[in-house]
């Protein structure tokens, strides 16, 4: 293509807010996806440290018991409808996916800026039923409860209805891109991790996201004309609605998890200097947990009545994921050996990710064993599991690959030593927090309990204490974060090392990405002397 | 073992099934404690072995893999796997299949508390009373939105749903007083649907029967929470027995007009020695007589017809409280 | 737009500049309007699912029940929306070969055709709703009041026939767009992307028919 001289980064270039509402550049929308995403994560992040103080002692410590049902409810359905299924792909991928792969853009920006513009559309209709009468029926919204609620339940599934054809515009979006537009040589086996995460993500996003499509509006019809199809009062069968629930909400959790691992296999081999031990291995486990995520939605139901074949089954097709998942950690693992360490933030967050991720792995054996999980199902164990896999798996990831490409983004680096004293703050405090819970959920405390008897108390104490160090470590973050932008001096174009094809252009880069489109030789992490 | 060591607050084991949950339980979790220490051992050794101010950047290994290391840790995952599977199954299938002669209570759950019916007429609310040493069924169903019934001392769960029935069975085996909590999300106090089981020595249980007196002065051992001095809260005025309730009840429905309960041929067919039995239906399948489907011809008689018969029955759906349903079923089960 | 992109000739249309050619655009459009349509029959396919699930349940009152629904005018609308795939099919064609006169007419047929199916898909919820064979709890026939699981039945039927009607609607919206567009003379044998997706699409919605009217109005 013509290689005219482009003056200025696409942060700059054009400029206005007009041309930003209305950009089809994919950095831009990813940006814009990031700034929604992170704002929702706060949002999530308050009604989490204010669950977590009510339950700080026993009985009423702050609200009632209806202003609590409703504020778990917030926290759950924002961090995952708003915060953590959009964050990694819909943000991270929409900006570097292109790039990592030669190309110029996505394969539909258009349909890109619009998917950006439903998601927006959902996110209001959700904040809009906070506003008119809540929600107070768990991001799970189970039936038969959530046909009776007199809450603004329509008004936030319909959200969750919208914000899903976003996500399967995006993934739709991603997979073509992966397909048809990758650079001269970029062969599937020459993709970065990342990209092969990003891919399998998209996958399940076209494949599941359509049946909580589905399913949200027969919920809405259940409560709008009484359809009756999960109301066991009119005839029809309230598991039935757990089915569907689970049908998209289990690929989703690998929806959420999928792209973290993928950021890990990018940040170990940069700051080990060492290529990926076991490049295939990893890259098709992720299309084999894809695949197997759509077989496993049963395990959530083991003591729903459903029968006992079914639960032999799940519990059985369950025991699989374990093995593409150990072996990716196996083989991040084995990438650090005889490599050549650099613990800066990335770095760190990508080794607190195999620390909290191998946790959040293990203690979901438990889970589907199914004598035990008939023990741990629906207790404090499963929300320590769930946060182990989200929070130390998924946003642990996030984190590296923020701190990773920030100087990529924004052409600023951050300051080394906030970001270390940061990452301490969140490590003991999300440990604090949530393996505590692993106990409260042995010892039999069940989820979603506004009270709990005095045996418990200890436990919830901790638990909430370590809550207090995350909020501490995360402002510290929003704050070096947004300092960094007004700070004089300029990242270099590749800070870490890095081999594939984001830091071989400007950071941050130009408005077309690269001068010209590049050609590739080689293999994307090709570190390490062949002969020692 | 180790996990005795870690928390001192092992919950109690007082049913047959907790030790058998917690075995399969230490074993994961001795499992699970191997493997994060290899994984955290090997990252930290691998940190500060390698550091950067050891090993310069350009003079790492090249090493891309090594598949049959990877295929050798899959294989050995996929067994230890496979045997958790297999163990968590077949204890599984022993939670599911309560012995015959087991001692049934009916409960319901409504938003937000717990009934128990007995057989004898006696109903519990939020207190559940037990004999130890002896097979208890539950026989559960909800009047509006879902729960789940737990008790963790005794490491059983099962949610209790709208309109049909599902079981539960125990056998306690130790005195006292153990919490049951609601484990499935039912709403504004979801977490005050509390209740507690009882269990009594077997002569203490006898006696409660006959008299419903419970044992004085005995002091509970666990959680230091209640005495047993307190008398349940039984509803009075119930003198009769289920099955009793139940046989005035199939009188005076209008059961009595085409069921006959001697096996003496209907309109219907006889409701005698039928249950747990199989039948055979108009369509040839064969269905179980259980609860389900007894529940299931009073409301909707047209859904499963027994062979031979035709779908004339009326539907009773909106008129058979739950209470009653229990005390029909009891009935149907009593006539032998 | 700073780069250059490829004009194609005798349209105005421009590929977009992040492609290297016509052909890789077309191509990529078509990938994403198949995966497109697999998240269409993942829709639909929760609704078949529960359907499936109902009837294994209640076999004899989905026979009852069916014989409530009109099996002439659901024949007809097979036909109609047969015809209506057959007369897009050769829209697209005509496009194809530069002949954008017999493409609009064949068009406006299929239109025509849509458009009678609405027709008579209100004349049948009319009628419906006259006797009072409604969705769930709003269900008053007297004629099947016998049986409390009827309801279920029309709850399947309305959202299943009214899914479906939404997505015919809609795909009357895009063909009278693609008809606009057309008689701007935006599209020719080198570029007519949009009137290829769009008849997928119709496709689809035709195939999503010729499976609904079997399971709902041929029972047994």
């Amino acid at each position: 293509m013509s290689g005219h001289a482009e003056v200025g980064n696409y942060l700059t270039h054009p400029k206005g807010l007009r041309s930003w509402l209305t950009t089809v550049d994919h950095k831009r929308i990813g940006l814009m996806y990031m700034a929604t995403s992170m704002t929702f994560f706060f949002v999530g992040g308050i009604f989490a440290l204010l669950i977590r103080l009510e339950l700080m002692t026993p009985g009423l410590t702050l609200m009632s018991a209806d202003t609590y049902n409703k504020f778990f409810t917030y926290h759950g359905a924002i961090m995952i409808f708003m915060f953590i299924i959009p964050i990694i792909p819909a943000a991270l991928g929409n900006f570097f996916l292109p790039i990592m792969i030669g190309a110029k853009d996505v394969a539909f920006p258009r349909l890109n800026l619009a998917s950006y513009y439903i998601f927006i559309a959902g996110a209001a209709l959700s904040v809009w039923a906070l506003m008119a009468h809540g929600a107070d029926t768990g991001w799970t919204f189970y039936t038969p409860y959530s046909i009776r609620s007199n809450t603004s339940v329509v008004l936030i599934t319909l959200g969750v209805f919208v914000m899903g054809f976003s996500s399967i515009l995006t993934g739709l979006n991603f997979i073509v891109t992966v397909h048809k537009l990758r650079c001269p040589g970029m062969t599937f086996h020459r993709m970065p991790l990342f990209v092969w995460a990003i891919y399998a993500t998209a996958i399940i996003q076209v494949l599941a996201t359509p049946v909580i499509g589905i399913t949200t509006l027969l919920l809405i019809m259940e409560r709008l004309l009484k359809i009756g199809i999960f109301d066991p009062a009119l005839g029809g069968d309230a598991v039935l609605f757990q089915h569907f629930f689970w049908f998209y909400s289990h690929p989703a959790v690998y929806i959420m998890i999928l792209p973290g691992m993928g950021i890990i296999s990018e940040v170990i081999p940069v700051f080990a200097r060492k290529h990926i031990f076991g490049y295939k291995a990893i890259a098709y486990s992720s299309l084999a947990i894809a695949g197997i995520s759509f077989l496993v939605w049963g395990h959530h139901m083991f003591v729903s009545g459903q029968s006992d074949l079914a639960n032999m089954l799940f519990s059985v097709l369950t025991m699989f994921v374990a093995i593409p998942t150990a072996i990716k950690v196996f083989n991040w693992t084995a990438t650090l050996y005889k490599g050549s360490i650099s613990l800066k933030t990335p770095m760190l967050y990508a080794l607190s990710f195999l620390f909290m991720f191998t946790i959040g792995g293990l203690t979901g054996l438990f889970l589907a064993a199914l004598s035990v999980d008939v023990h741990l199902h629906d207790t404090y164990f499963v929300v320590a599991h769930f946060h182990y896999v989200m929070m130390g798996g998924t946003v642990m990831g996030l984190l590296a690959g923020l701190h990773y490409w920030w100087p990529k983004m924004f052409g600023k680096m951050v300051h080394e030593w906030s970001a270390k004293i940061s990452w301490g703050l969140i490590f003991i405090g999300f440990n604090m927090t949530f393996f505590t819970q692993f106990f409260l959920g042995y010892l039999g405390m069940p989820r979603r309990y506004y009270d709990y008897p005095p045996e418990y108390a200890g436990l919830n104490m901790i638990s909430t204490i370590g809550s207090w160090f995350l909020l501490a470590g995360f402002a510290l973050m929003a704050f070096y974060f947004i300092r960094s932008l007004f700070l004089p001096g300029k990242a270099p174009a590749n800070p870490w090392g890095g081999k594939t094809l984001e830091w071989q252009i400007a950071s941050p880069p130009t408005e077309h990405n690269f001068p010209e489109i590049p050609t590739v030789t080689g293999k994307p992490y090709d570190y390490g002397v062949v002969k020692l | 073992m180790l996990s005795l060591l870690l928390f001192q607050w092992r919950l109690e084991q007082a049913s047959n099934f907790a030790p058998v949950v917690d075995r399969l339980f230490d074993f994961i979790l001795w499992f699970s404690i191997i493997s994060f220490l290899i994984i955290v051992f090997g990252m930290v050794l691998f940190t500060f072995k390698y550091w950067r101010k050891k090993i310069p950047e350009n003079r790492t290994a090249y090493i891309t893999g090594h598949t049959k290391l990877e295929l050798g840790v899959a294989f050995f995952l996929l067994v230890v796997v496979m045997v958790i599977f297999y163990w968590g199954w077949v204890d599984y299938k022993a939670m599911k299949n309560p012995p015959h002669d087991a001692f049934e209570v009916n409960v319901i759950g409504r938003q937000w508390l717990w009934q128990f019916q007995y057989a004898d007429g006696k109903m519990l609310t939020n207190e559940l009373i037990v004999p130890k040493d002896k097979a208890v069924s539950l026989i559960m169903t909800s009047e509006d939105v879902l729960h789940s019934l737990y008790i963790p001392d005794f490491r059983i769960k099962q949610d209790v749903l709208p309109k049909s029935y599902t079981n539960l069975w125990f056998v306690a085996n130790r005195a006292g007083e153990f919490p049951i909590f609601c484990a499935e999300y039912c709403g504004t106090a979801h977490s005050a649907m509390l209740g507690k089981v009882k269990v009594l020595e077997q002569d203490d249980f006898e006696r409660w029967q006959m008299t419903g007196k419970l044992p004085v002065g005995k002091r509970t051992m666990d959680h230091g929470q209640g005495t047993m001095d307190q008398q349940p809260d039984v509803t009075v005025g119930e003198k009769i027995s289920l099955a009793d309730k139940g046989r005035g009840l199939f009188a005076s429905k209008g059961c009595t007009a085409c069921h006959s309960v001697t096996g003496a041929a209907g309109v219907g067919p006889a409701v005698n020695k039928i249950f747990g039995k199989e039948v055979e239906l108009t369509d040839g399948k064969k269905t179980k007589v259980d609860e389900n489907y007894i529940r299931q011809s009073v409301n909707e008689p047209q859904a499963r017809i027994v062979k031979g018969y035709q779908p004339i029955m009326p539907t009773f759906k909106g008129q058979i409280s739950e209470e009653e349903m229990n005390a029909l079923i009891a009935y149907i089960k009593s006539l032998k | 737009m700073t780069h250059g992109e490829t004009v194609i000739a005798e349209t105005k249309h421009k590929v977009p500049h992040h492609f290297d050619s016509a052909e890789q655009a077309f191509e990529s459009s078509k990938l994403g309007l198949w995966l497109f349509l697999v998240t269409e029959i993942l829709l639909f396919g929760g609704l078949f699912v529960a359907y499936v699930i109902f009837r294994g349940l209640y076999p004899d009152l989905f026979h009852t029940a069916s014989q409530h629904l009109n099996k002439i005018l659901g024949s007809i609308n097979t036909v109609v929306l047969i015809c209506s795939s057959l007369s897009m099919a050769l829209a697209v064609d005509r496009v194809r070969q530069n002949d954008p006169n017999k493409a609009h007419q064949y068009m406006l047929v299929t239109l025509f055709f849509a458009a009678c199916f609405m027709i008579i898909k209100y004349v049948e919820y009319t009628h419906k709703f006259h006797e009072g064979l409604l969705p769930g709890g709003n269900f008053t026939n007297a004629a099947l009041a016998g049986d409390p699981k009827a309801p279920l039945f029309f709850s399947l039927y309305f959202m299943m026939t009214g899914l479906h009607g939404i997505h015919v609607l809609v795909g009357m919206g895009l063909i009278t767009w693609v008809l606009i567009r057309s008689n701007r003379g935006e599209f020719s044998s080198s570029y007519y992307t949009p009137v290829e997706l769009v008849g997928l699409y119709w496709h689809l919605v035709d195939l999503i028919w010729i499976y609904l009217f079997p399971l709902l109005y041929l029972i047994g």
